[in-house]
């Protein structure tokens, strides 16, 4: 395989592997074309089997190791090794764990870092694991039912009929990042969308994102209008718009840009709807930071969390530095704000920004969350996420290419969509029994978003997915989720759902730094695993009881019958 | 404790507070310290509080004791403290020396010598090892208190207006080196074996702080809800820490004003976050006893000494706090708690880095409940225990008239009813949907003076029925949104300046735009 020349040395014994929070391990590491594997010998073995995938950056130190206490603690005084005859990479990965491996012999270190340079940079998606993976449960290949537009359509249909499903987008010829069918409104024809996609970035026209029940109100999503500087129109996208509200009905654009940007993207040939041309729709703009901003804050908070060193002045303005937490608040304010549109001002919303791939959809899906009940299960979100990023359009492959720790500097990097779970988790702790997940449930999908064995999140768009064939090659990551054995570790002991639309709080007192994710590998949580145990218990100890009382009323009711009456003459 | 033992007796020799008037009549000290040597050894230490036993380890002999800092000046010695030190370190045969822990910042110790006080000099006390821990005093904790609390009242700040202010408060910064200090003291006894002497300048705030921190890291007895009770009456109540002053029940002087036990009550609920299985008690225990030291309601909290309130018959007088709570304990219990557990007994190591160390919202937006969790898993899971246990009642129940039908066969019909029936209703206590109705109703009327405070509006206030003010506001506003939202026609939508107001709810400025 034409892997094996992008690996130099492909096995180095006497390898001693640590990371904080664990005993460091000597044994063999093994580079295959994927994976860096691990096996240690002995007592408290360490097996270690990882996705080169999930690798952001290493670094290498030939010098001495007085750096690395930890390492060098262990290392037994070798007679035959003097020092600066070994070296240690470190590897920073993408799910945030940093390892440090410690090689003998400088060739073969410098060896084993460039090979897993090599192997790391693949740029063809083709060539990466997901295509390669085939695990043995045969339960995950079997795949499963994502929810395409034809299934949401389905659901939406028995509640009303004002919505359509359009193939207008067949073989990807008017959106190369929608779906190829859309939901849209009855009233409006193919041809009429065809040219209202001409209008929009992308072609990316207004499309159903949700639909409120209770009231009939619907939240729909789109790019930025083709407007620019002069001002142009175009009577099929008003049209569009205009049928969507009913007579009387106000409706909300919701632009994810400030004013002054969304002026300046007129220069570019961009815009945004003037009040003129489409009545009835109010504009709203809530400025939220682009892609190379958010990478630098996510970069920023790793950094700060990952020195525990800290007193708390620096800790607290190295918190407020990384802006991490004030783009949650903002993230999930103007989700708020559009789902209070749509549930208490009885009014449809459309959401856009510029392309309508990134912060768009953080908002449509927190909204939907906000409101509907059926989005905080298992099944739901994951529907949610199949439905709001993958089919969206969201480009997982260019927003995902690196983490915190690469030195790459990539243009088109941006947490975003960890930011989207982040945002999940807030609310999961503020509504702790609404949720039927738990936040390993939300910490796995952020690892395989940026690593992982399946396929799911490979490639930006559904075309692309469509023609690498990404669905029957790969497995989804869904089927492992889904899996009876896997699922029970996602679901949240004390969750009782609840169908009230949930409103979280965004005030910064109520805002907290995620710790179950950006410190798991630096501090230990085995007292909130212990309480989480707890919980467990008293939740299973509880279903026992219910049971055995069920069944020892049914015994009762089985047993022959005295009459009611009876009873009462005896009292 | 296991005492007295044959290290530790009670001496009496405060029995009419002659030797020192802050501290209680029956104290704890070495039994090779004679009477002189303690009246000796009062003399030379502040307001007489020599050294007294606070905490001892059963295990390993170690002790804590506490005390007020020396008079040694310059240069003063007294050769009765030396053997008062010198007795205390006896008293732990296990170990050769003796950890002195002054709690203050070392400028402040030695500015407090020109005063003619200041701290024990190495050279004279044999056997020991001096500590600087640096925690600031009582005027700089009372402007911090200050700072976070104008932080909480800031109106919708941003994000970095609140960690900006939080970290100028120093709040946290203060609440983690008492932390710091707690273990430093913890760690000595449980794991060098060493006794440790601490003081600070009147040794009844900082001293008082972390030696109850100390104690409740070290004894899980402390973390119990009786055992709480006893540590604050023991470390803040009998030995002298000033309520009255501290707290200001009377119109006193301010800069006597502090948050000492404020902060100790902090640092019991960041240890409560990192074990969430180790204490019997829950956050909502916490808030009460808080509530009760300053509210004066209870006799506990009013005086600034033993010697005081017996003078003031506080116990005849006045009803005590504990029994109330006690009254009440279901209410207090974590149902976390894992009473014989290996990670809740024994010594408890917390975290320090800073990331641990977090704003207290449930006490210093107590009353904002809108920033509150909407619903606590701590209560879920009262109610599912409490649940629990009624079915496992019933079940017996049960079992017993299955037993009891199989001879006679009577009556079931109607009792299995009722079992389902009691099934049902708790779970309904489970949840709290009713709030959302109440939320929602407020939700919709939305006036422009409360706009600001976007975050407040989007929540549930079910505070109302303390806040009288609050539900006559609510009628005010559903008027208000009966012009605002149910305008039938689109083109007073378009024009109605009062839309936008009610959408801006969600802060920064409402760029609309420019059409």
């Amino acid at each position: 395989m034409e892997f094996a020349e992008l690996i130099k040395t492909w096995k180095v014994d006497d390898v001693v592997v640590s990371r904080p929070l664990l005993q460091p391990a000597r044994g063999t590491l093994c580079l295959t074309s994927h994976h860096l594997l691990f096996s240690s010998r002995g007592a408290g073995s360490l097996e270690l089997c990882l996705l080169i995938r999930n690798i952001d950056a290493i670094e290498k130190s030939v010098q001495n190791l007085s750096g690395y206490q930890t390492i060098k603690c262990v290392t037994e005084p070798d007679g035959d090794r003097f020092v600066g005859s070994s070296g240690i990479i470190t590897v920073k990965c993408k799910d945030l764990c940093i390892w440090y491996l410690e090689v003998p012999g400088m060739e073969e270190c410098l060896n084993i870092a460039s090979s897993i340079e090599a192997l790391s940079s693949l740029e063809s998606v083709a060539h990466m694991y997901p295509f390669f993976y085939r695990p043995k449960q045969a339960s995950l290949q079997q795949g499963c039912d994502p929810c395409t537009p034809q299934v949401q359509f389905t659901k939406l249909s028995a509640q009303t009929s004002n919505w359509r499903l359009s193939y207008v987008n067949q073989e990807f010829r008017v959106c190369a990042s929608y779906p190829e069918a859309a939901i849209v409104h009855k009233s409006i024809d193919d041809a009429t969308l065809r040219t209202a996609a001409k209008f929009r970035q992308g072609g990316r026209f207004p499309v159903l994102s949700y639909y409120h029940t209770s009231n009939g109100m619907v939240i729909m999503r789109s790019s930025q209008p083709l407007t620019g500087a002069n001002g142009k129109r175009c009577r099929e996208d008003e049209s569009l718009l205009a049928a969507v509200l009913g007579p009387g009905m106000k409706g909300y654009i919701i632009d994810t840009r400030s004013l002054q940007a969304a002026h300046q993207a007129r220069v570019k040939g961009g815009g945004f709807e003037s009040k003129s041309n489409y009545p009835n729709w109010k504009r709203l703009h809530r400025a939220m930071d682009r892609s190379r901003v958010l990478q630098e804050s996510l970069m920023k908070l790793v950094e700060a969390c990952n020195d525990q060193s800290h007193s708390i002045d620096r800790w607290l303005s190295k918190l407020e530095a990384s802006k991490w937490l004030s783009h949650v608040k903002v993230i999930l304010t103007t989700a708020c704000l559009a789902a209070q549109c749509v549930d208490r001002e009885e009014a449809c919303v459309l959401i856009h920004g510029s392309e309508g791939r990134d912060s768009t959809l953080q908002l449509t899906s927190l909204a939907q969350l906000i409101l509907d009940p059926d989005c905080r299960t298992i099944s739901g979100f994951q529907a949610l996420i199949e439905r709001e990023w993958l089919q969206a359009g969201h480009p997982f492959q260019l927003r995902c290419a690196s983490s915190a720790y690469s030195h790459a500097r990539l243009k088109h990097d941006a947490p975003v969509f960890l930011l989207f779970l982040d945002c999940c988790w807030q609310m999961s702790i503020q509504f702790p029994c609404s949720f039927q997940f738990n936040q390993h449930f939300l910490i796995t999908l952020f690892e395989h978003a940026y690593a992982s064995c399946f396929g799911t999140f490979l490639c930006n768009t559904e075309e692309e997915r469509l023609m690498l064939n990404v669905k029957r090659q790969t497995i989804s990551i869904w089927s492992k989720i889904n899996s009876p054995s896997e699922r029970e570790q996602y679901v949240n002991p004390v969750y009782e759902r609840n169908d009230l639309v949930i409103w979280p709080s965004v005030a910064p007192q109520s805002l907290q730094l995620w710790q179950g994710l950006f410190l798991r590998w630096i501090q230990s949580a085995e007292h909130q695993t212990e309480a989480y145990a707890q919980i467990y218990h008293i939740m299973a100890h509880s279903r026992k009881s219910t049971q055995a009382n069920s069944e020892m009323a049914t015994a009762n009711k089985e047993a022959p019958m005295p009459r009611c009456q009876d009873r009462s003459e005896a009292v | 404790m296991g005492l007295p033992n044959s290290f530790w007796q009670v001496s009496h020799v405060n029995q009419d507070y002659g030797v020192c008037d802050t501290y209680p009549a029956e104290l704890y000290v070495p039994k090779s310290a004679s009477t002189p040597v303690i009246v000796g050894s009062s003399k030379f230490r502040s307001r007489g509080r020599f050294p007294v036993l606070c905490f001892f380890c059963q295990d390993n002999n170690a002790a804590i004791c506490r005390s007020s800092q020396p008079l040694s000046g310059f240069s003063a010695r007294c050769l009765e403290d030396e053997q008062m030190l010198q007795a205390i370190r006896k008293s732990n045969p296990g170990s050769d020396f003796l950890y002195v822990v002054d709690t203050r910042p070392k400028l402040n110790a030695m500015a407090n010598r020109a005063a003619g006080k200041g701290y024990e000099n190495e050279d004279n006390y044999s056997n020991i090892k001096f500590h600087f821990i640096g925690i600031e005093n009582i005027h700089v904790m009372r402007n911090s208190l200050q700072k976070l609390l104008d932080v909480c009242e800031l109106r919708s700040p941003s994000m970095s207006d609140f960690l900006w202010g939080l970290e100028n408060s120093g709040w946290l910064k203060h609440i983690k080196a008492i932390m710091d200090a707690g273990i430093f003291i913890a760690k000595a006894v449980a794991e060098d074996a060493a006794s440790v002497l601490v003081h600070c300048s009147d040794g009844w705030d900082r001293t008082a702080q972390v030696c109850s921190i100390a104690s409740l890291l070290l004894d899980p007895f402390y973390r119990t809800l009786k055992g709480f009770m006893v540590l604050v009456e023991k470390d803040w109540v009998s030995f002298g820490h000033k309520f009255n002053h501290r707290c200001s029940h009377l119109d006193g002087d301010p800069r006597e004003v502090s948050p000492v036990i404020d902060q100790f009550f902090d640092c019991v609920w960041q240890l409560m976050e990192q074990f969430p299985c180790a204490f019997e008690f829950n956050e909502r225990f916490l808030v009460h006893i808080h509530h009760h030291v300053y509210s004066c309601q209870f006799g506990n909290f009013i005086c600034n000494s033993v010697k005081e309130s017996k003078e003031l018959r506080i116990q005849e007088k006045t009803h005590s706090l504990w029994a109330h709570l006690w009254k009440s304990c279901a209410d207090y219990k974590n149902p976390l708690y894992r009473q014989n557990h290996r990670q809740t007994q024994g010594f408890l190591k917390p975290h320090t880095a800073s990331s641990n160390f977090r704003f207290w919202r449930s006490m210093y937006n107590r009353f904002e409940k809108g920033m509150h969790p909407r619903q606590s898993v701590i209560e879920f899971l009262m109610a599912v225990k409490e649940e629990t246990q009624q079915l496992e009642e019933e079940l017996e129940m049960l079992e017993e008239k299955l037993e009891i039908q199989d001879k006679s066969q009577k009556n079931r019909n109607e009792k299995i009813e009722v079992s389902h029936k009691l099934e049902l209703s708790d779970q309904h206590l489970a949840n709290t949907p009713q709030d959302y109705i109440d939320n929602g109703r407020l939700f919709t009327c939305s006036t422009p003076q409360r706009r600001e405070d976007s975050e407040s509006m989007i929540l549930i206030h079910s505070m109302k029925h303390s806040d009288t003010d609050l539900s006559a506001s609510s009628d005010q506003e559903s008027g208000v949104a009966d012009l605002n939202c149910r305008s039938p026609t689109g083109g007073d939508f378009l024009s109605g300046e009062e839309s936008s107001k009610t959408l801006s709810e969600y802060p920064e400025e409402v760029a609309f735009a420019v059409a």
